[in-house]
C-alpha cells in the first residue's frame, strides 16, 4: 500500500506546511502599526466621543487584542485559550469582523463556495484549452498553426488580467448580451441553491472563468507543446513512423502520455496563479468571491476576516497541490516508490 | 598528382587554405559573448524586442523633454480631451505639422464634454520649444521640450484624462516608475535567489533542507493575495519614492524562489565536478569556490531567465497600483493611470483613458521575446 503511505505522507507535510503559513499570515497582517480597533480608539479620542471608546475597549478585550502577539497568534488558532476558552480557527470560531460588525464566518460563507467554483471553472478551462492547442502547437510545429497559437498565448500573458476582464465585460455585454457584474442576478443572492440559479451563475461565469484562465492557458501550452516536441525527437517515434503508423495513433499512444505528466504536476503552479488572478479580478469585475473582501478587510486592518481568508486562499492552493501530487503518483510509479525530488 | 620517394600520394596544386576551416577559425577566436550575441541576432524578434527595450529604457531620463507638458499638467478647459492627430496637409497644401486647437462644449443629451475642431486655424507645432518647467534626468532644471503645441492650441497625442492632464505625456513619466520597479524587484529577487540557492546547493544538508521547505512554502502561495496584505502594510504617509522601492522590494521578496531553486539544483550537479574538488583542494574558502568557479558556469542562464520574470513583476506593480494598494498619486506610472479607466463608463465614453494598457502589453511581450532569445542563445545544446 506504498500509495495509501504516500497519500498519508503528503497529507501530513500538508497540515506541517498550513502551519508554517498561519504565521506567515498572521505576522504580514500585523506587520502594520497598531489595529482596527486600536485606530478606531484613537479616532473616537480625536473626534471626542467618549461613549464609543468603552464598546471599542470592551471588543478589544473580548478578541485578546490587548495581549502580546504570541498569545494572540495562539489564540487565533486555537492552540491556547482566550477569553472564553479555546476559541480559535480549529475550533470553527473565525472572529468577528470589526469593520462590517458581523461574525467573519457570516461574511464569506456564501463567497467560498462561488470562490472555490470560479477557481474550479478556471482550471478546467485552462485544460480544456491548453491540451489541444499545446498538442497542436507540437505535432504542426513551426508552421502557422504553431506560430498563431504562440501568439495568442503571449498576448494572454501580456494582457493584465484586470484589463481584459473590463473590455471583455464591455464588448460582451455589447454585442453577446452577457450579462454585467456579479456572480447571479441580485434577485438570487441569498436565496437557496435552485436550477435557476444555478443556470444564473453559469451565465455569469463565461467571462471571469475565460479572464482568470488565459493567463495560465498561455504557460501551460507551452510547457506541454516543449515537452511534447523533445518526446518526438526520440527514436521510438521514428520507428513507430517507420512502421507505417498513423500520425494520430502515434502521436496519442506514447509520446503524448509521457508529456502528459509535467501537465499534471504543472497544477502545483497553476493554482496559486489562477487564485492570485481571481482575486484581482473578482475586485473588478465585483463577483461576490472572497477577493473583494480581502481588498476591504487589508485596507482596514480588519485583522480576523483578513486572516481567514488569505488562510482559505493558502487552504485552497495547498489542497490542490496536494491532489496534484496523489494524481501524479497514481500516473507515475517513479514517484511512487522513489523518495520525492531525488 | 604526384608520388614520393616513400610511395606517399602528393596533390601537386598549390596549397589553399579551406575557406569553410578559415571561418570555423575565426570563430574559436571569437570572445564568447560575441558568439552568443551572434546567435541572439538570428532570433529577429528577440533582437528587435531588445532593441526597443533599449531605446525605452534610454529615453527615460528625457521623458521630460520629449513629452510635451508635464504629468500633473492640468489643463482645466480640455478635461477628457480625445487624442488629436498629427497633421501635414492643411487644404491640401504642406504646411509643415500642426495640429486643430479645439474647444469643449457640453453636451446636453449625456453630460458629456464634446470638442470640435477649428479646422480653420492650423496651429504649428514647435520644435525645441519652451513649455512646464522639469527636471532632465532628475538634475538640471529646464523647460525646453521636444514639441508643444502654440498658444491657444494643445496637443494631446493621446488625448486628456479626467483631471485635462495629458495622457502622452504621463505615459512616458509613468513608464520612469512603472519599467524601473522591475528592475529593482529582480535585484532583489536575484540577490536573494543567488545566496540562499547557492547555499541550499553548495552545502547541503540541514541548510539545504531548510531553505528548500522555505521555497516549497512561498511557491505554494498565491501572490497577489500576498502582495496585497504586504503592500497594505505600508504606511500611507511614506513618500511616493519610498513607497516605490518597498513596492519594488515586494514584488522582488515574493519572486526568489524560483530562481534559488534552479541556482540549487545547477549547484548540485556541478559541485561534484573535478574543477570544484581541484579548487577546494588548493585551499579555497567555500564563498571563493562558489564566485569563483560555481556562479560563472550559469550566470549567463540565470540572467535570461531573470529576464522573463521582469514582466511579471511590472504586471505586479501596476496591478497593485490599479486595486490602489501601490503606487499612489501624485506619483505617475501606468498602473496609477489605469486607476482612472477602472469603470465601465470611462471605457464606453472616453476609451482612451485606457490607452496605458497598450505599452503595458508591448513591454511585457518585448520582454518575453527578449528573454527566449537571450535563453536559446545561451543555450549551448542548441542545433
Amino acid at each position: 500500500m506504498a500509495i495509501l503511505r504516500y497519500a498519508l505522507f503528503r497529507t501530513l507535510t500538508m497540515f506541517a506546511t498550513l502551519l508554517v503559513v498561519s504565521v506567515l499570515i498572521f505576522a504580514i497582517i500585523n506587520l502594520p502599526p497598531g489595529d482596527y480597533l486600536s485606530n478606531q480608539i484613537n479616532e473616537l479620542r480625536a473626534t471626542g466621543q467618549e461613549s464609543g471608546i468603552a464598546k471599542a475597549e470592551f471588543l478589544r478585550k473580548e478578541y485578546a487584542l490587548d495581549r502580546p502577539l504570541w498569545e494572540q497568534y495562539l489564540i487565533w488558532m486555537g492552540f491556547a485559550p482566550g477569553p472564553h476558552g479555546f476559541s480559535g480557527m480549529l475550533q470553527g470560531e473565525f472572529g468577528w469582523s470589526f469593520e462590517f460588525d458581523r461574525p467573519v464566518s457570516e461574511i464569506v460563507g456564501e463567497a467560498l463556495w462561488l470562490t472555490v467554483l470560479v477557481n474550479l471553472a478556471a482550471v478546467l478551462f485552462v485544460y480544456l484549452i491548453a491540451l489541444p492547442l499545446g498538442v497542436l502547437a507540437a505535432a504542426k510545429s513551426k508552421t502557422w498553426i504553431d506560430y498563431t497559437s504562440a501568439f495568442i498565448g503571449y498576448l494572454g500573458l501580456a494582457t493584465p488580467n484586470f484589463l481584459l476582464a473590463l473590455m471583455l465585460f464591455y464588448y460582451g455585454h455589447k454585442y453577446l448580451d452577457l450579462p454585467i457584474g456579479g456572480l447571479m442576478l441580485p434577485e438570487y443572492e441569498g436565496q437557496p441553491m435552485s436550477f435557476e440559479k444555478m443556470k444564473s451563475v453559469l451565465i455569469h461565469l463565461i467571462i471571469p472563468t475565460f479572464v482568470i484562465g488565459t493567463s495560465g492557458a498561455a504557460a501551460m501550452q507551452q510547457r506541454l507543446r516543449a515537452n511534447l516536441l523533445d518526446e518526438l525527437a526520440k527514436p521510438y517515434v521514428e520507428t513507430a513512423r517507420a512502421k507505417g503508423m498513423s500520425e494520430p495513433a502515434l502521436l496519442t499512444k506514447y509520446p503524448l502520455r509521457v508529456a502528459f505528466n509535467p501537465f499534471v504536476a504543472d497544477i502545483g503552479t497553476l493554482l496559486p496563479a489562477l487564485i492570485s488572478g481571481s482575486v484581482l479580478v473578482s475586485v473588478v469585475l465585483g463577483l461576490q468571491t472572497i477577493g473583494p473582501v480581502l481588498l476591504t478587510a487589508l485596507k482596514s486592518q480588519d485583522q480576523f476576516l483578513s486572516g481567514f481568508v488569505l488562510m482559505f486562499v493558502a487552504l485552497l492552493t495547498l489542497i490542490g497541490t496536494l491532489i496534484s501530487d496523489l494524481l501524479l503518483a497514481l500516473l507515475d510509479p517513479r514517484i511512487r516508490f522513489g523518495g520525492r525530488g531525488q | 598528382m604526384s608520388i614520393q620517394p616513400d610511395g606517399r600520394y602528393l596533390d601537386d596544386r598549390p596549397y589553399e587554405p579551406d575557406p569553410g576551416t578559415e571561418a570555423r577559425h575565426a570563430d574559436m577566436d571569437m570572445a564568447n559573448w560575441r558568439l552568443i550575441f551572434r546567435r541572439f541576432r538570428e532570433h529577429k524578434l528577440g533582437y528587435f524586442s531588445a532593441l526597443f527595450l533599449l531605446i525605452s529604457y534610454l529615453s527615460l531620463p528625457i521623458a521630460g523633454f520629449i513629452a510635451p507638458y508635464s504629468p500633473n499638467f492640468r489643463h482645466a478647459d480640455h478635461l477628457y480631451a480625445p487624442p488629436q492627430g498629427i497633421h501635414l496637409f492643411h487644404e491640401g497644401s504642406f504646411i509643415g505639422p500642426h495640429v486643430y486647437p479645439i474647444t469643449a462644449e457640453v453636451d446636453m443629451e449625456d453630460f458629456s464634454w464634446k470638442y470640435i475642431p477649428d479646422t480653420e486655424n492650423p496651429a504649428k507645432l514647435q520644435f525645441f520649444c519652451e513649455g512646464n518647467y522639469y527636471k532632465l534626468a532628475g538634475l538640471f532644471r529646464t523647460n525646453r521640450h521636444l514639441v508643444c503645441a502654440p498658444e491657444g492650441a494643445t496637443i494631446f497625442l493621446f488625448g486628456s484624462d479626467r483631471l485635462g492632464r495629458d495622457v502622452f505625456s504621463r505615459i512616458l513619466y509613468g513608464a520612469q516608475l512603472s519599467l524601473t520597479v522591475g528592475l529593482v524587484g529582480i535585484t532583489v529577487s536575484f540577490v536573494i535567489g543567488i545566496v540562499l540557492g547557492s547555499i541550499a546547493g553548495y552545502f547541503g544538508g540541514f541548510l539545504d533542507w531548510i531553505i528548500n521547505r522555505v521555497i516549497e512554502i512561498l511557491r505554494s502561495l498565491p501572490e497577489l493575495p500576498l502582495w496585497l496584505a504586504l503592500s497594505a502594510a505600508v504606511p500611507s504617509h511614506w513618500s511616493p519614492v519610498a513607497v516605490f522601492f518597498i513596492i519594488s522590494i515586494i514584488l522582488g521578496i515574493l519572486d526568489w524562489p524560483g530562481l534559488a531553486r534552479a541556482v540549487r539544483s545547477k549547484f548540485l550537479s556541478l559541485r561534484e565536478e573535478e574543477f570544484v574538488r581541484a579548487a577546494e583542494m588548493m585551499g579555497a574558502k567555500p564563498s571563493r569556490v562558489i564566485r569563483k568557479h560555481l556562479l560563472p558556469n550559469f550566470l549567463s542562464h540565470l540572467i535570461a531567465s531573470a529576464t522573463l520574470s521582469i514582466p511579471a513583476m511590472i504586471l505586479g506593480e501596476t496591478a497593485l497600483s490599479f486595486l490602489g494598494l501601490g503606487l499612489r498619486a501624485p506619483a505617475v506610472s501606468w498602473g496609477v493611470m489605469l486607476n482612472d479607466a477602472q469603470n465601465l463608463a470611462s471605457i464606453e465614453i472616453y476609451p482612451w483613458t485606457a490607452i496605458p494598457m497598450l505599452p503595458i502589453i508591448i513591454v511585457v511581450l518585448a520582454f518575453n521575446f527578449f528573454g527566449d532569445g537571450l535563453r536559446d542563445a545561451l543555450d549551448p545544446n542548441r542545433s
